[in-house]
């Protein structure tokens, strides 16, 4: 056969009539698609998905979900403990649920104020009902809470030693936790996609120097860098001033980690032979930089904005304990757990311990839902 | 020689290792590529061969630029006009590559898994602004169709694809921009041998077609030959011998090129085979021996070996050695294949 | 093909209807689709097959050295004979039994394309051997570096004391491949599997290691069996060829009548596709098209939508039946079922 024996025919293989419509789909899937199909096999990381969206969601509307503001004091109803809701008492069930009454009384032995369940009572629970007023995400000035009674209290959580709702309480910390990592991963990216990127790019001395400075911040101790950091933030700051300032050192000492994956995961993406091809293919460097590394350096980046997030939750709730992180009236996941660094908390009031069940879910939904997307991240290893 | 597309003479290519000291000094070099020269004509295609490490690879990217050579001259011809690719800035370079392509070993790895087979073929294009609107995907269709790709496919990412329809792709893209130069680098190496028969039809009716010069890299001898002109072998990061394919085969006259064509895997199984033994190990290309780089393993040394460089010298017509005794030593050559027809 | 229940004398190993098949999330994959093959003692068995045909699998199933989504059918049969006499039935064996490991090693060995994978980076490569005697022979810790020693020097290392020392890094990509060979011989093995052990080689180590194997097995008297995509490595090493296609055997016989007489057109086919110093620059016959997805294997034939020779409403249809050529050359082609009836 000759060259000019390729006849129409020959020039196209046919199809395979055998390709069924999900093959077809397949073939012509996107990245993000394939990622998408290959993450819904991984139902632990979405179970944590599906965690930290709740929690999201209750954080951004927590005082519409919680049923007091995060200041408010009951003052009969201090150390009140968590209060389930039911459905039955001695005089039957009913659809509505309920609490039972609290009476607050002095113990004569300890001279201690304790509260005590009275059975006798019976306090309805009622959806969308009018409470505190607040403002709806910092703008709508509502009155309505999810749920609430119209008389006595309710505390799902329990109360504080200065009776507040401790419920209410975590839902606003929750917020406030999420964002304060939120806020740090975002500048510790943006600080590690800068510097990892020239560093990684470029390469030379410019590598070279980065490197050492990167090697230098990440082997400062991290308790007494804190300390330090903490300690220089004003007394007369703000709250809003220290949240801010608390996402910065968070975010300074997060760094250099991702910096160094974002470098290390450039420089292998440049020795790939298809970004050698479109250098070849006479694509510049800004072409290179958006159409090849970029695209594939998503996936990649996202995965490590998860798996980093455990670290600022932590790091925030740890420092926050200690009382050098946040500090009242601000509500955090750290500074509600300050309540319950004493002894007698544990003995008296164990349920101070709830937003430590908050950090450990929350941790734990972010290590699941890293651990899936790194899976789907890279969904042509297996195809490929 | 006025049909002369690509001239490189004595090209080298040298890579710094760092030593570990704190301000990264330099100390020494791993010679990949230290002083080749040949030319390719227009419409030719060069074997070029040699054991893993002996650079060849270099020298293909080298000459292309994606690996910048440490000296030596690259001449081009372009429309009667000649360029020294290797004086030329990274911009200045970039308009030149739509006239040399590359096509790469492993068609998993060459291809951006991110795109569009479309998108893959029209990177030429579109990189160097050759075509815009319509004519791209004209051409981009054009270069499928060619490389026998359905035009179907274009929608698809590379995953879609097996490893013989990968390498069309990768074929597709390299001929896009309608270059004259192209660099095969072990191109058919990672396919089946079915596949591999077909790719290597392609390639030839390709360059029938449309006159395309390629420099074709491997370490299969066989395929080596079926495709090239000529065929010059590479020893530690320089050149032995270069000689016209039948000449080479079957009269080498480099000890070196003798060990390789006996160690061509024999089909046929009534003829036996006597591989020559080369002694040791091809040794570090950053201390290489002295004299001739072949005398730590060679059946044939004499004392000079050790000292003398031996001269690149054109022996019979057309055929360039680099062997004090190139002359004198009678060599074997490859065994002509007793036929082993089927039926 | 007669389906005796017995393995016979001759033959080290018989592998009888295996079947092999692997759970994936795409659905059910058959690799191995019933091939039946045995190898007799002192012999090489020689498989061929292009990617996606299933040699690998079949023969790693033998030391059951599958992963763990694989299951072999339960119609399979593999008969090893052991050293002592004794006749197992491979596919009986519980995973972890000691029978097993004794065997794995001990009397079959495996050596692959990847030499580098297969040893311990931290340890010496005379460590490894002498942990692999140790396992498998019944000598002293001082005696089993002699036999290390002498086996580094059999597979042609120099300097075999010096190497023994030495991590695997330091070795090059054929002395890998030797020493692995060495770990694999100082058991004193009867069947050696070979998968690919030349591909990523260079030719003139390549030429080396073949020539190796072939001293070695007329010295140990050990039967190998032999994995490769290229005919051409093929034909100087085996007694005998299967070649296999989308996980079934199409053709089987000595290598001469493989390679000289090849009767199915996918033999045929695959000789021709090999670039020959006699016909250079002639075109070469590929086969059209490329190899089916395992997911969509084709009914029938396998071969049958590449075939040039294929016979709509026949191929397409069902398996054709063996057709014994001679004693020992079989063909699975409905070519030359029609010729016999």
């Amino acid at each position: 056969m000759t060259p000019t024996d390729l006849s129409p025919k020959e020039t196209q293989a046919p199809i395979n009539q055998m390709e069924s419509e999900e093959a077809q789909r397949y073939y012509s899937a996107t990245q993000f698609q394939l990622i998408w199909w290959r993450f819904r096999k991984h139902r632990l990381a979405q179970v944590g998905a599906i965690i930290l969206i709740t929690m999201a969601v209750i954080g951004l509307f927590a005082e519409f979900f919680g049923p007091y503001t995060g200041t408010t004091r009951v003052s009969d109803a201090v150390l009140v403990r968590p209060q389930a809701p039911q459905f039955c008492n001695d005089d039957g069930c009913t659809l509505r649920p309920f609490i039972p009454g609290v009476i607050s009384e002095r113990n004569p032995e300890t001279l201690r104020m304790e509260t005590k369940i009275d059975p006798s009572v019976r306090r309805d629970i009622y959806f969308f009902v009018e409470g505190e007023e607040y403002k709806l995400l910092g703008k709508f000035k509502t009155n309505i809470h999810f749920f609430g009674l119209k008389e006595g209290s309710i505390h799902l959580f329990g109360t504080d030693s200065l009776g507040r709702d401790i419920f209410s309480r975590v839902l606003l910390a929750t917020r406030t936790s999420l964002s304060i990592g939120i806020f740090g991963v975002v500048i510790a990216f943006v600080l590690a996609l800068v510097i990892g990127g020239v560093a990684g790019y470029f390469g030379g001395g410019l590598d070279y120097a980065i490197q050492r400075l990167t090697e230098i911040v990440r082997v400062i101790p991290v308790i007494p860098l804190y300390m330090g950091l903490a300690a220089a933030f004003p007394k007369e700051w703000s709250s809003t001033q220290v949240y801010f300032a608390m996402t910065l050192v968070l975010a300074l000492v997060g760094w250099p980690t991702l910096a160094r994956r974002i470098r290390g995961k450039l420089l292998s993406l440049r020795g790939e032979d298809y970004v050698i091809a479109a250098n070849l293919a006479g694509a510049g460097p800004s072409r290179i930089i958006g159409r090849h590394l970029l695209p594939a350096f998503m996936s990649y980046i996202i995965v490590d904005l998860v798996i980093s997030f455990p670290f600022m939750l932590l790091s925030e709730t740890a420092l926050s304990f200690v009382g050098l992180g946040l500090r009242p009236p601000t509500v955090s996941w750290g500074v509600l757990l300050q309540d319950a660094q004493t002894v007698r908390a544990i003995e008296q009031a164990p349920w101070l311990f709830i937003p430590a069940i908050f950090v450990v879910v929350a941790v734990l939904s972010f290590t699941v839902l890293g651990d899936g997307l790194r899976d789907a991240a890279d969904p042509y290893q297996v195809s490929g | 020689m006025s049909d002369t597309l690509l001239e490189i003479k004595d090209l080298k290519v040298h890579f710094p290792i760092r030593s570990k000291n704190l301000f990264g000094g330099v100390t020494k070099y791993v010679k990949a590529v230290d002083g080749v020269s040949f030319y390719i004509e227009k419409g030719e295609t060069l074997g070029l061969v040699g054991e893993s490490g002996s650079g060849k690879t270099t020298v293909g990217r080298s000459i292309l630029r994606a690996i910048e050579p440490t000296a030596g001259k690259v001449t081009f011809n372009v429309d009667d006009e000649t360029f020294d690719l290797s004086q030329l800035t990274d911009k200045e370079m970039r308009g030149f590559r739509e006239h040399m392509q590359l096509i790469f070993q492993d068609p998993y790895s060459s291809l951006n898994p991110r795109m569009t087979v479309r998108d893959i073929i029209a990177e030429p294009l579109i990189a160097q602004k050759l075509a815009t609107g319509d004519e791209v995907d004209e051409r981009v269709r054009e270069a499928a169709a060619l490389c026998k790709l359905n035009l179907e496919f274009l929608r698809r990412f590379p995953h879609a694809f097996s490893g013989g329809q990968r390498q069309r792709i990768g074929i597709a893209r390299a001929l896009v921009s309608r270059p004259q130069f192209i660099v095969c680098d072990e191109s058919v190496s990672a396919l089946d041998v079915s596949i591999q028969a077909e790719i290597l039809n392609l390639l030839m009716d390709l360059q029938a077609e449309f006159g395309f010069t390629y420099l074709f890299i491997a370490h299969d001898l066989s395929v080596v030959a079926h495709i090239s002109k000529r065929v010059a072998v590479m020893y530690l990061g320089q050149l032995v011998e270069l000689a016209p394919t039948k000449d080479l085969f079957y009269a080498p006259k480099h000890p070196y090129t003798e060990a390789l064509m006996s160690a061509i895997p024999e089909v046929n199984p009534d003829q036996e085979m006597n591989p020559v033994h080369l002694d040791g190990e091809i040794p570090s290309p950053i201390n290489p021996p002295s004299g001739c780089r072949f005398h730590t393993r060679c059946p044939y040394t004499q004392d000079n070996c050790k000292t003398d460089i031996p001269k690149w010298e054109e022996i019979e017509d057309n055929h360039f050695v680099a062997c004090h005794f190139a002359k004198t030593l009678t060599l074997k050559g490859a065994e002509m294949p007793t036929s082993v027809d089927a039926n | 093909m007669a389906n005796t229940k017995e393995i016979t004398k001759d033959n080290l190993l018989e592998v009888r209807n295996l079947k092999i098949s692997f759970k994936t999330d795409e659905g059910i994959i058959t690799a191995v689709d019933g091939i039946d093959f045995s190898v007799k003692h002192g012999q090489t068995l020689g498989i061929v097959g292009e990617s996606g045909s299933g040699k690998s699998v079949s023969t790693w199933s033998i030391m059951r050295l599958l992963p763990k989504n694989s299951i072999i059918d339960k119609g399979s049969s593999i008969q090893f004979h052991r050293k002592s006499g004794k006749v197992v039935e491979m596919t009986k064996l519980k995973a972890n039994s000691r029978e097993l490991r004794k065997i794995r090693g001990g009397e079959v060995a495996l050596i692959f394309q990847e030499p580098m994978s297969s040893f311990s980076p931290v340890y010496t490569i005379g460590n490894q051997i002498v942990e692999a005697v140790l396992q498998h022979r019944d000598v002293s810790k001082e005696e089993a570096e002699e036999i290390a020693v002498d086996m580094l020097d059999r597979v042609g290392i120099s300097n075999p004391r010096q190497r023994f020392r030495q991590y695997p890094f330091e070795l090059s990509g054929g002395m890998r491949q030797r020493a692995m060979i060495a770990v694999a011989l100082s058991m004193n093995p009867s069947l050696l599997i070979a998968d690919e052990p030349t591909t990523s080689l260079d030719v003139t180590i390549q030429a080396q290691i073949l020539e190796l194997m072939n001293e070695l097995q007329e010295e140990l008297g050990m039967s190998i069996i032999f994995i490769t995509h290229n005919l051409g490595v093929i034909a100087q090493v085996a007694d005998e060829i299967e070649v296999m296609y989308l996980g079934k055997i199409l053709e089987r016989g000595k290598t001469k009548e493989i390679i000289q007489q090849p009767q199915h057109p996918y033999t045929q086919a695959l000789l021709e596709a090999i670039p020959r110093l006699d016909r250079l620059g002639e075109r070469l016959t590929a086969i059209s098209g490329d190899i089916p997805s395992p997911l969509s294997r084709p009914v029938g034939c396998p071969f049958y939508t590449r075939c040039e020779k294929v016979m709509p409403g026949i191929c397409d249809i069902e398996m054709p039946k063996p057709t014994q050529l001679s004693e020992t050359h079989t063909v699975y082609c409905f070519l030359h079922e029609e010729k016999d009836v």
